[in-house]
C-alpha cells in the first residue's frame, strides 16, 4: 500500500519499526532512538533519505528559473557548491525550503518528501522561463552518512580524492562499475557528514559497504534520530518551523532571503514588506525550566495571555533537558523572556534561550 | 521477557504487586514499555494524591509518545519511586522492578493473572 525504498529489505533485515512517512514505508527506529542519536553525535549513523525528491532544473534558462523560484542568491554559485533556501509563494508563506546543487547545465533542487508533488506543480506552474523541470526522485536513492567519524568510514568506501573537502559543496563520483553518485558534505544532524545520491539498484550494497568498513563505529539510524538531532541542532522542519502560513522572516531565516537580488523572486515583495514593516510573531528557542517535555502544538503563555505555540518540542537526548521552538509575539520571543508552556493540565516555567542548542566541536 | 508470575495484570498494560493490607506496588509490562521505546521522562503522582478510577495516575512519556497510566479503581498514592525522576530509562531496562508509585486500593477490581494477560497479548 506505501511505497517503499530501495532499502526496505535492509530495514527489514535490520529489524527496524516501520511507520507511515511521506507515503513511503520508512524506520522511525531499529534499536532505540536515544542510542542511535547518541551514535550519531558520538561515532557515526546511516541513514536510508531515499524518500526526498530531486527536482532538475535544466535548458538554456534554468539559471534565472532557478534564481526565481527560491529566496537566497543563487546567482554567484559555482559548479559543485550547495546552498540552502526556502522557496515561497506570492505572500511570502513558503512552499518548501529546499538544498540547491550548481551543476554546469543544471540545477538540482533536493526537496521535503512530503512536499514533492506539490513543489512539482508549483515549479511548472511558475516556468515562465525558457527551461524544464525534470523529476529525477523515482530513480534516486539516498543515503545519509552522519557523525565525526563519518568521513574516516566514508574513506574507506570512496576514494579520498572524490571526498568533498569543505561543507556544502558536492563532487560527482564514480563508483563500481563507473556508476554516477553524487556525493554531498551536507547532512541535517548537526554533525559532520555526507549524502549520497545514487541510482536505486546501487543503494543496498553502498549501504552494506558502509556498515561493513564502519564496523562497530556504525548504526542504522531511523526517522526519530533524525528528528530530535536536526531539532538541537537548530534545523527547521517543514510543517513545523516553516509552512505556507510561515514566512522565513518569521521563521528566523532572513538571512536565506537575498532582498537585495536584483531579479525578481517569488515572494520577494510580500517579504520585503514583513522587513520594512515589522512582523507580529517570530521564532524563538526555549527551554523547559520546570519538569516535563514540551511538544508541538503545546501553548505559551505569559501570566494569563497566550503569546504563542511550540512548533517542535522534544526530550533533548544529547543536552538532557526539554528543549522547543515556539512561535511566539513579538516581544515576548526575545531572548531571556520567561514564559510558561502548556503541557497537558500544568503550567510549567520555560525561558527563551539562544540557538542552536547543540553545535559541534569543529 | 516472561511474565512474573506472582503478579496481577491489568487491560491497560500495568501490573500490580500486592504488599498486603490493600496496598499494590505498580508498574508498566515488557509490552507496554517496547511499544514506547525510550522513555525519557515519568510524571509521578504527588504522594496523598487521591485517584479516581479512570483518571491518570502516571504519566510516562517516550521520545515519541506519552502514555497516560489509567487505573480502573479508586486508589490513593503512598509512595511514589523517585529514581525514575532522574533515571527514568530504568523502566525499559527492568520494568517489573522499576515499580512507579505504591497504591492502596478500596475495591480491587478485576486483574488477570499472568497467563491470562500473556494470552491477551
Amino acid at each position: 500500500m506505501y511505497k517503499k525504498t530501495s532499502l526496505y529489505d535492509r530495514h527489514i533485515a535490520h529489524e527496524g519499526k516501520m511507520v507511515e512517512f511521506a507515503g513511503y514505508e520508512m524506520p522511525i527506529q531499529y534499536s532505540s532512538i536515544v542510542k542511535e542519536h547518541n551514535m550519531v553525535r558520538e561515532k557515526c549513523g546511516l541513514f536510508d533519505v531515499s524518500h526526498m525528491g530531486e527536482l532538475k532544473i535544466m535548458g538554456r534558462e534554468f539559471q534565472e528559473f532557478g534564481q526565481y523560484l527560491v529566496t537566497n542568491d543563487i546567482s554567484k554559485m559555482e559548479v559543485g557548491d550547495v546552498r540552502y533556501s526556502p522557496m515561497c509563494y506570492e505572500d511570502g508563506g513558503c512552499v518548501d525550503d529546499v538544498l540547491i546543487y550548481k551543476d554546469e547545465r543544471c540545477f538540482l533542487l533536493v526537496v521535503n518528501a512530503s512536499n514533492l508533488s506539490k513543489d512539482l506543480e508549483w515549479i511548472n506552474k511558475n516556468n515562465k522561463f525558457d527551461a524544464e523541470v525534470i523529476n529525477a526522485s523515482p530513480s534516486t536513492s539516498q543515503i545519509a552518512i552522519q557523525g565525526p567519524l563519518a568521513k574516516q568510514i566514508l574513506s574507506k568506501v570512496i576514494k579520498e580524492d572524490d571526498i568533498p573537502q569543505k561543507y556544502y559543496t558536492f563532487k560527482e563520483i564514480l563508483i563500481k562499475d563507473n556508476r554516477m553518485c553524487l556525493l554531498s558534505r551536507t547532512g541535517y544532524t548537526g554533525e559532520d557528514g555526507f549524502e549520497l545520491y545514487l541510482a536505486n539498484d546501487l543503494a543496498p550494497q553502498i549501504w552494506d559497504e558502509l556498515l561493513i568498513a564502519g564496523g562497530e563505529d556504525i548504526i542504522p539510524c531511523g526517522l526519530g534520530a533524525r528528528d530530535t538531532l536536526r531539532l538541537e541542532a537548530g534545523m527547521p522542519l517543514y510543517g513545523h518551523e516553516i509552512s505556507a502560513d510561515i514566512s522565513p522572516i518569521e521563521a528566523g531565516l532572513k538571512r536565506f532571503v537575498s532582498l537585495d537580488k536584483d531579479e525578481d523572486f517569488l515572494g520577494k515583495e510580500a517579504l520585503k514588506n514583513q522587513v520594512d514593516n515589522g512582523i507580529y510573531r517570530r521564532k524563538c528557542n526555549i527551554e523547559l525550566l520546570g519538569k516535563g517535555i514540551a511538544r508541538e502544538g503545546d501553548l505559551v503563555f505569559i501570566d494569563d495571555m497566550r503569546v504563542g505555540y511550540l512548533t517542535s518540542g522534544t526530550r533533548s537526548i544529547t543536552l538532557g533537558k526539554s528543549i522547543g521552538v515556539a512561535m511566539a509575539k513579538r516581544p515576548y520571543n526575545k531572548l531571556g523572556t520567561e514564559i510558561k508552556v502548556q503541557i497537558r493540565n500544568k503550567m510549567v516555567d520555560a525561558i527563551v534561550v539562544k540557538g542552536p542548542f547543540y553545535k559541534r566541536n569543529k | 521477557m516472561s511474565t512474573p508470575k506472582n503478579l496481577k495484570y491489568t487491560k491497560e498494560h500495568d501490573w500490580l504487586e500486592d504488599l498486603g493490607n490493600d496496598t499494590y506496588k505498580f508498574g508498566i509490562t515488557d509490552y507496554a514499555q517496547n511499544a514506547l521505546g525510550d522513555i525519557v521522562y515519568v510524571e509521578l503522582p504527588d504522594v496523598e494524591d487521591e485517584i479516581s478510577a479512570g483518571d491518570t495516575v502516571a504519566t510516562v512519556e517516550s521520545v515519541k509518545a506519552v502514555s497516560e497510566i489509567v487505573m480502573p479503581f479508586d486508589c490513593t498514592i503512598v509512595e511514589v519511586n523517585e529514581e525514575l525522576e532522574d533515571e527514568p530509562e530504568k523502566v525499559n531496562a527492568s520494568c517489573y522492578e522499576s515499580w512507579i508509585a505504591i497504591i492502596k486500593i478500596d475495591n480491587l477490581e478485576e486483574t488477570m493473572t499472568a497467563e491470562e494477560y500473556e494470552k491477551s497479548l
